[in-house]
């Protein structure tokens, strides 16, 4: 079912160029999540039932935001396992990686500790899903986030952003690719 | 399944609200393998020449590609000459313990010419994969200097080039294991043999 449709929507997808993809100058204009050049809106949530990480904590090096469903998804590895398998590669950029969805703390920390997460991992849950929709990445219907992807600058700005289509893994190579850029932006 | 889903809802678009519109999909194009196949490097099976290429990131310790390897066989019997098949390694170390090990005995065989004897057989004895005893009974079995065998894996010998494997694979989407690119573009359908060959037909 779902290859079909993929390839279906494949076949009519809109020629579109990797520099357009990545963020170069004529960016990919998303209809609904926030777009590049945006200033990120701060938040602080949630690691763990007493701390909590705001996003300015981070000013001065590049953020990953990896916005996703839900924990527990039933595959061998999802997302944040790579991301957790990549994260020397984000460090040499100095990247730091915030991953958030609506679970509660208390899942997030099982979560985290079974799939040794190395990187924190936020609590969207009350109100539900209020920073998710501050970046446009919250889907109302269902009550989740979307999979979505920001790459946010040391001064705050969003210079990449991704949306994934519902149930196709993004992996790093779009986040690296924008952290390349960031680090060499004539390049 | 979800999928479908959101081509059901592509016409209610709002513009305040993020709902599944559907244009994820009419701009989706699936990652490209950035590292080409490399007769000089990489382990191919088939005629290197094959107009076909089917390229894997695996994990040895992944039932996923354990239940994928006999679609990989599916797939090369009926293609037959016109495929090349080319294995790379994507270990999972942070949840697949034995992984690693296992990459690297796969890799210590191929020195000696038995990379598809030992990936075989990996994939066909993935419970006793924390034992290397197993691995290592079936190296003498198939006439490895045993010796050079071990003193290979337990020197991590090949650890280099298994991480360059995996950070090609990241470069390239590799999103989970199993991954397939069939003619260099992501499979993102089922790695079923059925599915995998289509996209072979579809991308040659």
């Amino acid at each position: 079912m779902k290859t079909i449709s993929l390839q279906r929507n494949r076949r009519k997808r809109i020629s579109q160029t990797r520099a357009q993809r990545v963020g170069g100058k004529s960016a990919r204009r998303n209809p609904s999540i926030l777009n590049l050049g945006r200033k990120a809106p701060n938040f602080s949530l949630n690691s763990t039932p007493d701390q909590k990480v705001s996003l300015k904590d981070f000013r001065g090096q590049p953020v990953i935001l990896a916005f996703y469903p839900a924990d527990w998804s039933p595959v061998c590895t999802d997302q944040l396992s790579l991301y957790a398998m990549v994260m020397p590669e984000f460090k040499k950029f100095n990247a730091e990686l915030i991953a958030i969805s609506v679970d509660n703390i208390w899942s997030h920390l099982a979560f985290a500790k079974d799939r040794k997460l190395n990187f924190p991992v936020l609590a969207d849950f009350e109100p539900k899903g209020e920073v998710s929709r501050k970046y446009g990445a919250f889907k109302e219907k269902i009550g989740e986030s979307a999979r979505a992807l920001f790459v946010i600058d040391g001064e705050g700005i969003v210079r990449w952003s991704h949306l994934s289509p519902d149930g196709v893994n993004p992996g790093a190579e779009g986040i690296l690719t924008a952290l390349d850029q960031l680090a060499k932006p004539n390049a | 399944m979800a999928t479908t889903t959101a081509t059901r809802h592509s016409r209610r678009t709002s513009k305040t609200l993020l709902e599944p519109t559907g244009k994820e999909l009419e701009t989706y194009e699936a990652p490209k393998l950035v590292i080409p196949v490399d007769p000089g490097r990489d382990h191919i099976q088939g005629d290197p020449k094959a107009i076909l290429t089917l390229v894997e990131y695996g994990d040895y310790q992944c039932p996923f590609c354990g239940a994928a390897y006999p679609e990989v066989k599916k797939v090369q019997k009926e293609l037959g000459s016109k495929l090349r098949f080319v294995f790379r390694n994507f270990p999972l170390t942070n949840v697949h313990e034995f992984a690693q090990v296992a990459a690297e005995t796969a890799e210590a065989a191929n020195v000696q010419g038995k990379f598809w004897e030992m990936h075989d057989f990996l994939y066909e004895h993935q419970r006793t994969l924390g034992d290397n005893s197993v691995a290592l009974g079936y190296a003498k079995k198939i006439g490895l200097d045993t010796q050079k065998f071990e003193r290979e894996i337990s020197q991590h010998v090949y650890q280099k080039r298994i991480k360059e494997d995996f950070m090609g694979g990241v470069r390239s989407g590799v999103n989970g294991t199993p991954t397939f690119y069939a003619n260099g573009v992501r499979h993102d359908g089922p790695a079923e043999a059925e599915a995998i060959i289509e996209s072979l037909r579809a991308k040659s």
